[in-house]
């Protein structure tokens, strides 16, 4: 069963979702050529956001004992040790253009910013977990001693106030940068050119693509493998892509269920 | 490299330390068990409203007390598997197609408070003849058969919606199985209520429950084919533990039919049939949702057929 992919066409999520005059989209570039595995932007963004800690987990893989995007946290420094190479990378909610997160909250707790960013009200939120298995990149998460969804929210309050969000402010290599998505996309661009130039053919960008799967990050990357060496989905679609496709599946499969049973108490003589 | 008309994607791929890459749910075994109890409430819902019509009071009853109950259970497991219990009325705040969790719960809204007034109306020929209750006993009737058919014309929504809300998600093997779900689990809740029903039912008003559940099976059994020839995305449905439950839940879908057919004569045969029946239903939700998880959990199934996919268009544009 092959099927073509029908790509999202580019779009503003913010004025999509009813915003006015709204301010510029804003994300995150995360270079990871520049990253050097200091993890300070984790701690900032512990600190900033009142994140729990997770206590101390050994994982014994790597330098890396975080693991994961958690509901605990909400940057994730990957360290990928191979016989090429030494990769690490800040991984982050990427609030996806689409995000399936958002399109399946029955609650309405998530909700799209002004600034094209996706977050979730705590007030709102009632653990019913749905967004967890919806989205693609396994970011959002329940803690589970509030029974509440948490990822990060692209510090809503310090941009709100024109500040920096804690992870880019506190990264001492600037490999997360903050600013206007349309600007870091033409960054990111000069970028990969530069390291195509220089002898880095593996340079790619990861989620700058506003046809792909989830209509583009908000959050995007500079990879120097695949994504799947970096615990990244190679191409992720927003599951309610097929959600039409879905309804109509279910609806003739209510269909069947009606007409077998006129058919059960109709079609007999006992 | 060709399964069942599907090609196999290549099963070597690097992983981050093989870690999952998308979060498997975090729901309990609440929600398979809230997949089978809503089953049966969608299920007895449509039997008891064809027993009404056909003038078959004792299944009608049977039918309408099952549904009472089992949408109440359902109730239950959904509030219990939330974080947050509590606020289990904030789903009321909004309706959201692109949520089928939000549309299953207004469907729950509407089907549960039909369901309720159609079993409670079955106690008018107890109350008695004079007074409030006289008028009481005279309205239950005609009151129980608006609320049956309101309930009965929820059920096929309630039954199938499940398969939605478990397709829309990035969890590998539920998506995938978005187009057979539905129809898997119309099978599983008629399948299930009909054997509820069989048990509580005599004989006598039995009639359209077995030909109700040959129809079940074949759904049933239709559906769980085409969920097992995916390709790569179904093995969660053919080995390890959803397998086991997969395969035991199909045995006694059958022996439940063929029982069913062959015990009319026998009311200890046409029970055991409908427990049979009953337990196939709960046997299959629960495979639904393990391998699911397994999807989830392993990230070859997130990451071949998407790799696939990109090789494929990589190749399309080079054509
Ligand atoms: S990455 Fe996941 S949690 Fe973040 S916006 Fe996209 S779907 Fe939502
Ligand atoms: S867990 Fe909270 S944020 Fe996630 S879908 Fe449910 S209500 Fe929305």
């Amino acid at each position: 069963m092959t099927e073509t992919i029908t790509r999202y066409e580019p779009g503003e999520p913010a004025a999509a979702a009813g915003y006015v005059d709204a301010p510029p989209r804003m994300g995150f570039f995360t270079d990871t050529t520049l990253c050097i595995g200091c993890k300070a932007c984790e701690v900032a963004c512990k600190e900033w956001n009142q994140v729990p800690a997770t206590g101390l987990d050994l994982l014994g893989m790597s330098y890396d004992n975080t693991g994961a995007l958690t509901a605990n946290s909400w940057r994730h420094v990957a360290f990928v040790e191979t016989d090429a190479h030494w990769l690490m990378m800040s991984d982050v909610c990427k609030h996806c253009t689409r995000a399936a997160c958002l399109d399946v909250c029955p609650t309405g707790s998530l909700f799209r910013t002004e600034f094209g960013t996706v977050v979730v009200q705590e007030d709102i939120c009632n653990g019913c977990g749905y967004c967890i298995p919806a989205c693609p990149y396994g970011v959002i998460d329940q803690r589970r001693d509030d029974g509440r969804a948490w990822k990060c929210t692209l510090c809503y309050d310090r941009i709100g106030a024109g500040m920096t969000p804690a992870c880019a402010q506190a990264c001492p290599t600037e490999s997360i940068q903050y600013g206007p998505l349309d600007e870091l996309r033409d960054r990111a661009q000069s970028r990969v050119q530069l390291l195509h130039d220089a002898g880095v053919p593996e340079a790619r960008l990861y989620g700058h693509d506003p046809a792909d799967g989830v209509g583009g990050d908000g959050a995007f990357f500079l990879l120097l493998d695949e994504p799947e060496v970096y615990g990244l989905p190679p191409d992720p679609v927003v599951t309610t892509r097929d959600l039409p496709r879905m309804w109509r599946r279910a609806g003739a499969a209510a269909l069947v269920m009606a007409a077998v049973t006129v058919a059960a108490f109709l079609g007999g003589s006992s | 490299m060709s399964r069942d008309g599907v090609t196999v994607p290549p099963l070597n791929f690097e992983s981050y330390y093989g870690r999952p890459i998308i979060k498997a749910p975090v729901w309990r075994w609440d929600i398979p068990a809230y997949l089978f109890t809503g089953g049966l409430a969608a299920g007895s819902a449509l039997i008891a409203v064809g027993a009404d019509l056909t003038g078959r009071s004792a299944l009608r009853r049977s039918g309408r007390l099952a549904s009472l109950a089992a949408v109440g259970a359902s109730t239950y497991f959904l509030v219990h598997d939330l974080g947050r219990p509590a606020r289990f009325h904030h789903m009321l705040r909004v309706a959201k197609p692109t949520s089928p969790m939000s549309v299953g719960t207004w469907i729950l809204a509407v089907f549960g408070p039909a369901a309720g007034a159609a079993a409670v109306s079955e106690v008018g020929p107890w109350l008695p003849r004079h007074g409030l209750f006289g008028l009481a006993r005279r309205i239950a009737p005609p009151v129980g058969r608006a609320a049956g058919v309101v309930s009965a014309a929820m059920a096929p929504a309630l039954a199938t919606y499940t398969g939605v809300l478990l397709a829309d998600t990035a969890v590998p093997s539920w998506h995938e199985a978005y187009p057979w779900l539905p129809f898997l689990f119309s099978g599983s809740a008629l399948a299930g209520a009909a054997g509820l029903n069989l048990v509580a039912a005599p004989r006598a008003e039995a009639g359209p429950l077995r030909r109700l559940v040959v129809a079940a099976a074949g759904l049933e059994l239709a559906a769980g084919r085409r969920v097992e020839r995916m390709g790569l995305v179904s093995d969660p449905y053919r080995t390890g533990p959803a397998g086991v439950l997969l395969r035991a839940g199909r045995a006694l879908l059958v022996a439940g039919t063929v029982g069913a057919l062959l015990g009319r004569r026998s009311r200890v045969v046409s029970a055991l049939s409908g427990v049979a029946l009953l337990a196939s239903s709960a046997a299959t939700r629960f495979a639904v949702f393990q391998a699911g998880l397994t999807s989830a959990r392993d990230p070859r199934y997130t990451v071949l057929p998407q790799r696939q996919r990109l090789t494929e268009a990589a190749a399309a544009a080079d054509n």
